[in-house]
């Protein structure tokens, strides 16, 4: 298919409570028109592109112990062992093993590993898509110490190439790549609705600054269905008398392309908003409230550019907390209580995991932890792009359960976190299960709280 | 040349010989790939205490899990514990590593070396049998790992039933039982059971890339 035809075929829902595109039917998505057997070739040889020592200590040294299927929320919900997180890996396994692994000239001559084929590929990309949240649980399971996780995310690269991804998927990414941002937020509906924000909230909202200290970067569900975030970021940065600014050329931090295996795309989403953080001469980047863009631009931004970047990069909620503890932030005390729930990409793969309690804490709330918290809280379900995929909503919505049940037994009254794609599985999981809890923004609630000076 | 001196002699040497070829092909062909440099702020300047603390805090399990896994992990502790003792408390034995290395160390009794090898049968037997019905493992399960499983029971169970002078002359179960050992060194560098070295690379790897970034171990 080519990209003219992207639109039509598969119109963005823009208008629903969380973006996507419609064909909900089950299906294999291919992309492009390249032969078969060229779309295998093409995805082993990407995967095993970007092989480095580590990735192939992982694939060496799986046991096939089973133990990581009890840490996945897609296994545990279901009890279907395809789910187990190694076997999602299978068809790169063989292939590692016959092309590229240590034996490989063994296994190939007494083909003791087929060749995979392109219908075992079109089979995995449910189980690589669909059904991966790349949260990482599973990864701190695994007696081996295998980071399954970035296994699945190597394999997206591969199937990516061969045009194997979900449409949705693919769709977003590729709309990011034309346009700037996957869900219609170009650059001038940015700066629209900025002034209108501006105007109807009575913040000042700096655009396009040629100078600032800081630069703030949005996600895309945040600019189109979350933009209370955009008047909360103002007023915070606002509140600490910053030099500060937004950018209309850099101003998306979602990452689609790494979302869906586009290396290229990737690294370009990732570029923009580092030239623009230098443009404006700023010595901090301030990332959303949004998992992988921190993933995408804290711990791969650097290895994009080539060199360490020239200004900090924190999460909000690092800033929030740097700001809370040094004293400059100041807000008025809520006596609630609340849970936290833990984006994976910044907790437990990010390592920002005090960050967010140490805000609570300044906002006077009560915190009572999930049963299972902090690096081994339990995914929403809708991560790594699978929120945007149709049809993964059953075994989504059965593994959102799992989480509707940790926050319940908690008893507390508020319901937070500081991810808006977790927002929108939330949203979307409320909406689906009738469920009396509303995911609210940690950002938000820190700007709805601000002492008035 | 009887059964037993070929076991003794060329069966043990070519195994320990291509065990110690596989065992360097495999591991230099893991170790010298390319480690691209990571220019990321690190949250934690130096890394390799994260790589320490994972090599031993995956060794149990976690409260959240443990619920899920400690069946399977018990019984691996059991075996595991089980082979170390037999392999390396059994006086025999211990002349034969004085051969190989020059190192010598004091035996355990007899008794204990029979009761934990039977131990160790045992539970291979029930590893076996979860793996033939336990739905995940069964889809997981490949010839490496049967047969990893089938060279790692032969050598205690020949050995067993040699010191128990069971089905054969003597000398034939030991020479079986030396072959058997011989098998388990040449399949062990190309399958599974090469985790024993590999499972210090990929925890220690892990822990030090999460460390950098103070992420969850
Ligand atoms: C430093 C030494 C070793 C360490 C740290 C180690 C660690 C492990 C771990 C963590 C597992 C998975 C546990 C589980 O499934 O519950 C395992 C499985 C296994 N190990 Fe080891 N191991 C070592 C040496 C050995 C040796 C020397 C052998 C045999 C000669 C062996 C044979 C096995 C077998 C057969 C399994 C798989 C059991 C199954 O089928 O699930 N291990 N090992
Ligand atoms: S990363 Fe998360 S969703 Fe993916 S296999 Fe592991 S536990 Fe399951
Ligand atoms: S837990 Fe680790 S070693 Fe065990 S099957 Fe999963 S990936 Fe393999």
């Amino acid at each position: 298919m080519s990209t003219a035809d992207i639109d039509s075929a598969h119109p963005l829902e823009l208008n629903q409570p969380r973006f996507s595109v419609k064909k909900p039917e089950p299906r294999y998505d291919k992309q492009g028109d390249m032969p078969d057997a060229q779309r295998v070739e093409t995805a082993m040889r990407y995967f095993v592109k970007d092989f480095g020592a580590v990735a192939a200590t992982y694939m060496e040294s799986c046991i096939h112990c089973g133990m990581c299927a009890e840490a996945c929320h897609f296994y545990i919900a279901t009890e279907n062992p395809k789910y187990t997180p190694i076997w999602k890996l299978e068809p790169f396994k063989q292939a590692y093993k016959r092309e590229a692994g240590p034996f490989a000239a063994i296994y190939r001559a007494l083909n003791l590993k087929k060749k995979v084929t392109v219908e075992q590929l079109e089979e995995w990309q449910e189980l690589l898509y669909d059904s991966c949240t790349l949260c990482g649980r599973c990864t701190l399971i695994c007696p081996m110490g295998i980071d399954i996780a970035a296994l699945v995310g190597l394999a997206r690269h591969g199937m990516n190439q061969a045009g194997l991804v979900p449409h949705e998927l693919w769709a977003v990414a590729e709309r990011a790549e034309r346009e700037g941002s996957p869900l219609g937020a170009t650059p001038k509906v940015f700066k629209e609705r900025c002034e209108w924000l501006a105007d109807d909230n009575e913040v000042e909202i700096f655009v396009d600054k040629a100078q600032a200290d800081v630069v703030a970067a949005m996600s895309s569900i945040e600019i189109m269905k979350y933009p209370g975030s955009i008047v909360a970021t103002s007023k915070i940065l606002n509140h600490l008398g910053l030099n500060w600014t937004f950018r209309s050329d850099g101003y998306e931090a979602t990452n689609f392309g790494m979302l869906s295996g586009n290396s290229a795309w990737q690294r370009e989403a990732s570029m923009k908003l580092i030239n623009a953080t230098i443009a404006a001469g700023a010595k901090l980047l301030i990332l959303p409230e949004c998992g992988h863009a921190y993933g995408a631009m804290r711990w791969q931004g650097a290895n994009i550019y080539g060199k360490p970047l020239p200004f900090r990069v924190l999460h909000i909620s690092e800033f929030l907390a740097e700001n809370t503890k040094s004293g400059a932030l100041k807000t008025k005390p809520l006596s609630k209580t609340m849970t936290f729930h833990d984006p994976c990409q910044v907790s437990r793969r990010g390592g920002a995991i005090e960050a967010p309690r140490e805000v609570i804490d300044g906002l006077g709330a009560e915190l009572i932890e999930m049963q299972d918290t902090k690096g081994l809280n339990w995914c929403c379900g809708g991560g790594g792009g699978v929120v945007t995929i149709h049809r993964a909503d059953h075994i989504r919505y059965q593994a959102f359960q799992i989480k509707m049940k940790q926050i319940d037994n908690t008893g507390a009254e508020m319901l937070v976190s500081s991810c808006s794609n977790c927002r929108q599985t939330f949203d979307d999981g409320q909406d689906h299960f009738h469920w009396d809890k509303t995911m609210l923004s940690l950002l938000d609630l820190v700007a709805d709280n601000l002492e008035d000076k | 040349m009887d059964l037993l001196q070929f076991a003794r002699g060329p069966a043990l040497t070519w195994a320990l010989a291509i065990f110690a070829f596989g065992m360097t092909w495999r591991l230099a062909g893991i170790l010298l790939l390319k480690r691209r440099p990571d220019y990321s702020e690190p949250r934690n300047a130096t890394s390799w205490p994260g790589a320490l603390k994972l090599i031993i805090s995956r060794s149990w399990p976690r409260r959240e899990f443990i619920q899920r896994t400690a069946f399977g992990q018990a019984l691996g502790y059991i075996f595991h514990i089980g082979l170390a003792i037999v392999v390396f408390g059994f006086a025999p034995h211990i002349l034969f590593f004085r051969g190989l290395t020059g190192l010598d160390w004091p035996n355990l009794p007899n008794a204990i070396i029979y009761l934990s090898g039977a131990i160790t049968l045992g539970a291979l037997i029930v590893v076996l049998g979860r793996r033939l019905i336990h739905p995940v493992l069964r889809l997981l399960s490949n010839f490496d790992d049967y047969f990893s499983w089938f060279v790692t029971f032969a050598p205690v169970a020949t050995g067993m039933l040699a010191v128990a002078h069971l089905g054969a002359r003597y000398e034939t179960l030991l020479a079986i039982h030396i072959l058997s050992v011989a098998l388990l060194l040449v399949w062990f560098p190309f399958g599974k059971l090469m985790h024993a070295a590999l499972v210090f690379v990929s925890r220690g790897s892990t822990g030090a890339l999460f460390e950098r970034k103070g992420a969850s171990i």
